[in-house]
């Protein structure tokens, strides 16, 4: 396929289908006010880079590993009660950016280019990331489609949702699984230091808009997909990196949304 | 489940003709070296309305979640009816506006159920009007009213209210406690509630058990509320009889107003 050799066309077809994932798996992570935890699990995800190429394996499962013992580990922790969850985000998340640098630069074999993986870069997705794109953003859609109920009932409550016979344990890390997937997936485009903004602004902008979950599910979708489109055309246009040229686009799509008066 | 929680033969012939939905025996919870519950043993049966009270602390919440199964205990037996139908009204639940929720849409959140059922659940507890509300605008006692229709739908034996009038400003406080009443008449559950005022409570309750980790006292509501055990408890002993608020009518009034001579 001729689209496929180039590779603007490879990105947007990349930055596309993760924003498809991202937008309902977002809102969930809006809905459960759980950026941080995004956050956290994104900037372990250096160490998942460093890992990708110590062991030479493809990035993103290096990525996809680093990120859910972050999220287990964090899982654990907040079990035990005895500190605050945003000092043990916070903990976790330096531990693994500063492990993940030693280890990069220990590794004087390889030459790899940080600011590329800190904030995105189009010219990085090959063919093979795609079908890794695509492969595991069907499964994600796939897994949230089938678990849609049970999810929003553990976000509006979860007390309730266990007496009612959820397994709220299961539904809990199967959520932290799905973020680390959506994270290793749209690594190379929005890169390290960003990849959250992908699931929390699209899904900010569509708020005002939106009277039900699903509706606020679909309209996100929507504004993350030409966030990317435009983000990427501006990124080859003016030559800047991809990530921070589509958070621009989203964060105007969120600001025109919010600042636009309120129909009374 | 919990290996302790059997829902195997609870025992119907000890109390002869009631219809026991469920009963504990010397339930004990110690956390972090902390006694939360000590020898608790109760029961609820069809039909009856059963009240905890007890100040901050006391470990209310923690009996209701032993009770329904959420946590297990240390020691102690919980029995259950076999398949006891629970509806369950957590403590107030925080809906953030970021997630846009309708009443509706709450009804149906962890069942499914026809419109038809909803509509008359939410008729039953008189806030069928509200059905496409944001769930974020409704007041405290509009809020905790579709609470109980959800809870309905389950078509419950045993309803489990927790501090279902938080929130709840007082002349409403009566009225929902007046409705928890009706419903059991009307639907021939037993009810098992937890409430921080004896007094209100009072006129539509059929026992009330007295909690501070341990049972204090238990009984008539009448009985309890000049029990010493719970004078003591609620900090009504000191000498200022004028405190317990002695609710002894010596005069009447007619529905309009007008005083009426010679009371009951």
């Amino acid at each position: 396929m001729m689209i496929l050799d180039d590779f603007f066309w490879r990105a947007v077809i990349a930055g596309v289908g993760v924003a498809v994932v991202a937008g309902p798996l977002g809102c969930f992570v809006v809905w459960r006010r759980m950026s941080y935890l995004g956050d956290t699990m994104a900037h372990s995800s250096l160490l998942g880079v460093a890992l990708g190429y110590y062991l030479e394996v493809n990035i993103m499962l290096g990525v996809f590993a680093v990120a859910f013992i972050v999220a287990i580990l964090l899982f654990l922790f907040q079990r035990q009660k005895q500190l605050a969850n945003d000092a043990i985000l916070s903990t976790l998340s330096h531990a693994s950016l500063a492990l993940g640098v030693l280890m990069i630069s220990l590794m004087f074999w390889v030459r790899l280019d940080l600011i590329a993986y800190l904030f995105g870069d189009i010219l990085a997705v090959s063919l093979v990331d795609l079908y890794w794109i695509y492969g595991g953003g069907f499964l994600i859609l796939l897994i949230l489609f089938v678990f849609w109920r049970p999810l929003l009932a553990i976000t509006f409550d979860h007390e309730l949702a266990q007496a009612e016979g959820i397994h709220v344990v299961k539904v809990e890390l199967l959520f932290m699984l799905l973020i680390a997937v959506v994270i290793a997936l749209s690594i190379k485009i929005i890169g390290i230091l960003l990849v959250t903004s992908l699931l929390i602004i699209p899904v900010s902008a569509a708020r005002r808009f939106s009277k039900t979950p699903e509706q606020m599910a679909l309209l996100a979708t929507l504004i993350g997909m030409v966030s990317v489109g435009l983000g990427l055309s501006a990124s080859l246009q003016i030559d800047t990196p991809s990530g921070p040229s589509i958070v621009i686009v989203a964060v105007m799509f969120f600001f025109a949304a919010n600042i636009l008066p309120q129909k009374k | 489940m919990s290996s302790n929680i059997e829902n195997a033969e609870y025992q119907t012939q000890k109390e002869g003709h009631k219809d026991i939905l469920l009963q504990t025996q010397d339930l004990s919870l110690v956390s972090g070296g902390r006694t939360l519950i000590s020898n608790i043993t109760l029961d609820v049966s069809a039909g009856e309305i059963v009240t905890v009270i007890g100040p901050n602390g006391a470990g209310k919440t923690t009996l209701l979640r032993l009770l329904l199964g959420l946590i297990t205990p240390n020691a102690g037996i919980v029995f259950k009816k076999p398949k006891l139908r629970i509806g369950y009204l957590p403590q107030k639940i925080h809906v953030d506006p970021i997630l846009p929720l309708s009443v509706s849409r709450i009804m149906n959140i962890t069942g499914n159920y026809s419109s038809i059922q909803i509509n008359n659940a939410l008729e039953e507890t008189g806030v069928v009007s509200l059905k496409e509300k944001p769930i974020f605008q409704l007041s405290g006692g509009e809020f905790q009213r579709v609470m109980l229709a959800r809870a309905l739908l389950r078509s419950p034996e045993l309803l489990v209210l927790d501090e279902p009038v938080q929130g709840v400003d007082y002349m409403g406080e009566s009225e929902l406690y007046k409705l928890i009443s009706n419903l059991r008449t009307r639907h021939g559950c037993g009810v098992l509630m937890v409430s921080h005022d004896l007094h209100v409570v009072m006129a539509s309750t059929d026992r009330v058990m007295c909690l501070n980790q341990h049972i204090c006292c238990e009984g008539q509501p009448q009985d309890v509320s000049r029990h010493p055990e719970y004078l003591k408890l609620f900090g009504l002993d000191s000498g200022s009889a004028l405190a317990v608020y002695s609710h002894h009518h010596d005069h009447t009034h007619h529905i309009s107003g007008t005083l009426l001579e010679d009371g009951p």
